[in-house]
């Protein structure tokens, strides 16, 4: 009740969220965040924050304590993707800020939902060039969805609680909320409702009136060769149960996008895989030669179309997107549905007619024929220890029932063909700005938020080494995460284009790599090498045993490539395929 | 082809700057952009007039609509709108050439606001082609412009308009157009001098 800042909260009283109760900045901070149904934060203090951090024991939230800023932009944003609650990442001024950006705009680009909360330098010296001031909202501003600069004990709640909304709201994203130090350390009256946010207004721009939704009724209804395009709009509006009615009710395929994987079970028989760059060719071929593409909260990124001018030019479109200005950015649509997916299917389903699908669905089938995938697990061992054989199995061991969370890089392509996920947010991965490094860190925010489920890291040599010092937070927060490293001994995704495009100039491409094994048992971390196909499955058994972190270091094949592959500026289905006889596939007339 | 939008913005530090960084990642620039107060208390004005191929203006109102803060927008350029800017000129004059100076600024409905020795300033509001027109009946005369300052352009509808979102998404099946009680259905026509007399 002073003016130096002390106050008698109790925290096991909830009554500071019925009365107006007078709190510090730094209390107003938990205590907003406790309000907003906030557990876990992950975070790293200093200066600008210090107060912040004071006051943390008085309130029941779990703080993870990071390695390095980026990590708790990585984890905050994996406890989102894994659980879809709203992830809180927290930082001091000045550098531990600025380590925040590439996990910020990673977060951005897959619109995560995500609250950032740093401190900063006090009121009186903003502007200065104080000791660790940086101007962070400024930094931000085109990476975040909004950003705030809180100089106001009494703006803390509104702000944040604000910032809570807009990240979940609408297509959700990441917020950050700059606090200075002063405004920390001062009091003022906390009141929890009166901090409110106004109500969400849906973006203005929104539409799907009843025209729009008979002109798709009508195109669905005629459509002979139509294919859904499954995106993560679909796990954000949690409309699976409607896309997979929209597909078996009118025998539609499902292409999906990488982060779109886990919004339809990959066992469903209408599921034909991923589409894009390193889709199979099946999948592909079927949007190129469709008559009708629904879109469903996908944003046609230039990674799943291939060329634009070539790109599916028989087939009507369908766009269902919460975000108008998705629509017509790269691909032209013939309706635009703008709004909440699972609403908009809701509306559309019961007018939906049965359809009969079986000639196209048949005919995809026959392309998929002679190039499907089959069971590679039953191909005769050639010595050679593949990528591919890795994931297949870590599948199998898991009955693709865990948490996969992956870095960047050709295992994470091998993770899409290869794993098949049939739960909802069972892959972690980073799509839109293809961050390396985050998988540790991420996987670290899943198994948080999600602590019951299995959870795998699966990582490429290169990137594990961006933020493996995060080893020692998984230690210390004692949390049993399986870690995979698919060491090829190159920056591998790089080597490929280099093979294929830079005549095998591989420049800067090969690494060196500590002994990961070792490097586990400097933290106390039990591993494993695996140099043989035989060795896979009895040591990822062994792994998922043992009680706490396990790794990995598995030793595949170096030069391997992820086929198909589109070249860049080639239409989606000018694909490279894969060299035969290759070691992965089996084809019917191998069989 | 150059768009105008008018978007009313809440009046907060920072605002201005999200609206701009937004056209400079869209990479669209920005040829003017002028800001001021409104019918309202906390709700500014801000016209920005931008170079953009036709078909990305819905995208750019999207975005727009996406910045926190952003209350309202408007692409006013597809509408028939009045459209002004104004211009102060100083213009090197003598006592010999001021006289002629006058009968010009008659002419173009512009006003002499400073006189000294050797220079005397005009301000002149009206369509960018009107003071362009003006600014080159200078040049062609001889007279040297010592200094202009142009305030970019501000824009307004004619007659009455729900505030609502319009035209939102262009070519995308469209909600009806809100009926336009007064004011010339008609682009704005760009006439030197009979503009003024239409308001
Ligand atoms: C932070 C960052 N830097 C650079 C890149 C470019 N890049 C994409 S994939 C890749 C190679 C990844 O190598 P590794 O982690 O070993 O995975 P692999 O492809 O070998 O499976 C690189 C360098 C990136 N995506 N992210
Ligand atoms: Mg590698």
């Amino acid at each position: 009740m002073d003016n130096n800042g002390k106050t008698n909260l109790n925290p096991s009283e909830a009554a500071i969220y019925s009365q107006p109760t007078r709190l510090t900045g730094a209390e107003t901070v938990w205590a907003t965040m406790v309000g907003e149904g906030v557990r876990d934060v992950f975070g790293y203090p200093g200066g600008a924050i210090l107060p912040v951090y004071d006051a943390l024991r008085k309130f029941p939230i779990r703080h993870i304590l990071v390695r390095h800023e980026q990590g708790a932009a990585h984890m905050a944003d994996g406890y989102a993707r894994a659980s879809g609650r709203v992830g809180v990442a927290i930082a001091t001024s000045g550098p531990g800020a600025t380590n925040l950006v590439t996990g910020i705009a990673t977060a951005m680009l897959d619109s995560i939902p995500m609250v950032c909360v740093t401190g900063q330098v006090s009121s009186k010296v903003l502007g200065t060039d104080a000791f660790q001031e940086i101007d962070i909202t400024g930094i931000t501003l085109p990476i975040t969805k909004h950003n705030y600069l809180v100089n106001r004990t009494e703006d803390i709640a509104p702000a944040l609680r604000e910032a809570f909304r807009i990240a979940k709201s609408g297509r959700p994203g990441p917020v950050l909320v700059d606090i200075t130090k002063d405004a920390q350390q001062n009091s003022a009256i906390f009141d929890f409702a009166a901090a409110a946010p106004a109500p969400y207004r849906p973006h203005p721009m929104l539409s799907a009136d009843s025209v729009a939704i008979r002109e798709a009724l009508e195109l669905l209804r005629t459509a002979k060769r139509p294919v859904i395009l499954a995106g993560q709009g679909i796990l954000h509006s949690r409309a699976m149960e409607q896309v997979r009615t929209l597909a078996e009710r009118a025998q539609i395929p499902v292409a999906c996008t990488l982060l779109g994987l886990t919004a339809f079970p990959a066992s469903h028989p209408l599921n034909l895989g991923m589409m894009g760059m390193h889709g199979e060719s099946w999948v592909n071929h079927a949007i190129q030669q469709a008559d009708l593409l629904i879109a469903c909260g996908m944003r046609f990124d230039d990674r799943v179309t291939g060329s634009l001018s070539t790109y599916a030019q028989n087939a009507k479109k369908i766009h269902i997107e919460i975000d108008p200005a998705e629509i017509n950015k790269n691909v032209r649509v013939d309706v635009a549905l703008v709004g909440d997916l699972k609403e908009i299917l809701e509306t559309m389903l019961p007018r939906m007619p049965k359809r009969d699908g079986a000639a196209w669905l048949r005919t995809i089938s026959t392309m998929k024929g002679s190039a499907a995938v089959h069971d590679i697990q039953q191909l005769p061992d050639n010595g050679h220890l593949y990528a591919a054989h890795v994931i297949n199995d870590i599948w199998r061991e898991t009955g693709g029932e865990a948490i996969i969370v992956t870095d960047v890089g050709q295992h994470q392509m091998w993770e899409a063909q290869y794993y098949k996920h049939e739960q909802p947010r069972s892959l972690v991965t980073s799509g839109g700005l293809g961050t390396m490094g985050f998988a540790l860190p991420a996987a670290i925010g899943a198994k948080v938020a999600c602590p019951d489920k299995e959870v795998w890291v699966v990582a490429g040599d290169g990137g594990f080494q961006m933020t493996s010092a995060e080893l020692s937070t998984i230690v210390q927060e004692q949390l049993k995460i399986n870690i995979a490293i698919v060491n090829n001994g190159y920056l591998g995704m790089v080597r490929q284009w280099q093979e294929a495009f830079y005549e095998k100039n591989y420049e800067c491409t090969p690494l060196i790599s500590p002994d990961f094994v070792k490097l586990a048992d400097a933290h106390g971390i039990r591993g494993a090498h695996v140099n043989r196909r035989a060795e896979v499955i009895p040591t990822v058994r062994e792994a998922r045993q043992h009680g706490k972190v396990f790794l990995i270091d598995f030793h595949v094949e170096q030069e391997d490539s992820v086929y198909p592959m589109i070249p860049p500026g080639a239409a989606l289905h000018e694909m490279i395929r894969r060299p035969k006889p290759s070691p992965l596939v089996e084809t019917a007339t191998e069989i | 082809m150059l768009h105008t939008f008018v978007a009313l913005v809440e009046d907060k530090t920072g605002l201005l700057s999200r609206v701009t960084s937004l056209f400079r990642r869209l990479n669209v620039n920005i040829t003017s952009l002028t800001v001021g107060g409104t019918e309202t208390a906390g709700v500014s004005r801000t016209t920005i007039v931008a170079e953009a191929a036709e078909d990305r203006a819905p995208r750019i109102m999207a975005s727009l609509y996406k910045l926190e803060g952003v209350l309202e927008v408007d692409n006013v350029g597809r509408h028939s709108a009045v459209v002004r800017e104004l211009a102060l000129l100083k213009i090197a004059a003598s006592q010999k050439t001021r006289s002629d100076l006058f009968q010009l600024a008659e002419v173009f409905r512009a006003r002499i606001v400073d006189l000294a020795p050797e220079s005397l300033m005009m301000e002149i509001t009206g369509s960018a082609s009107k003071i362009e027109g003006l600014v080159q009946i200078l040049l062609e005369g001889n007279y040297r412009i010592l200094e202009m300052a142009r305030s970019g352009r501000m824009a307004m509808r004619r007659g009455h308009h729900t505030s609502r979102v319009l035209e939102a998404l262009g070519d995308i099946p469209q909600r009806t157009e809100p009926t336009t009680l007064t004011g010339d259905p008609k682009h704005e026509t760009l006439d030197l001098m009979a503009e003024e007399d239409q308001v």
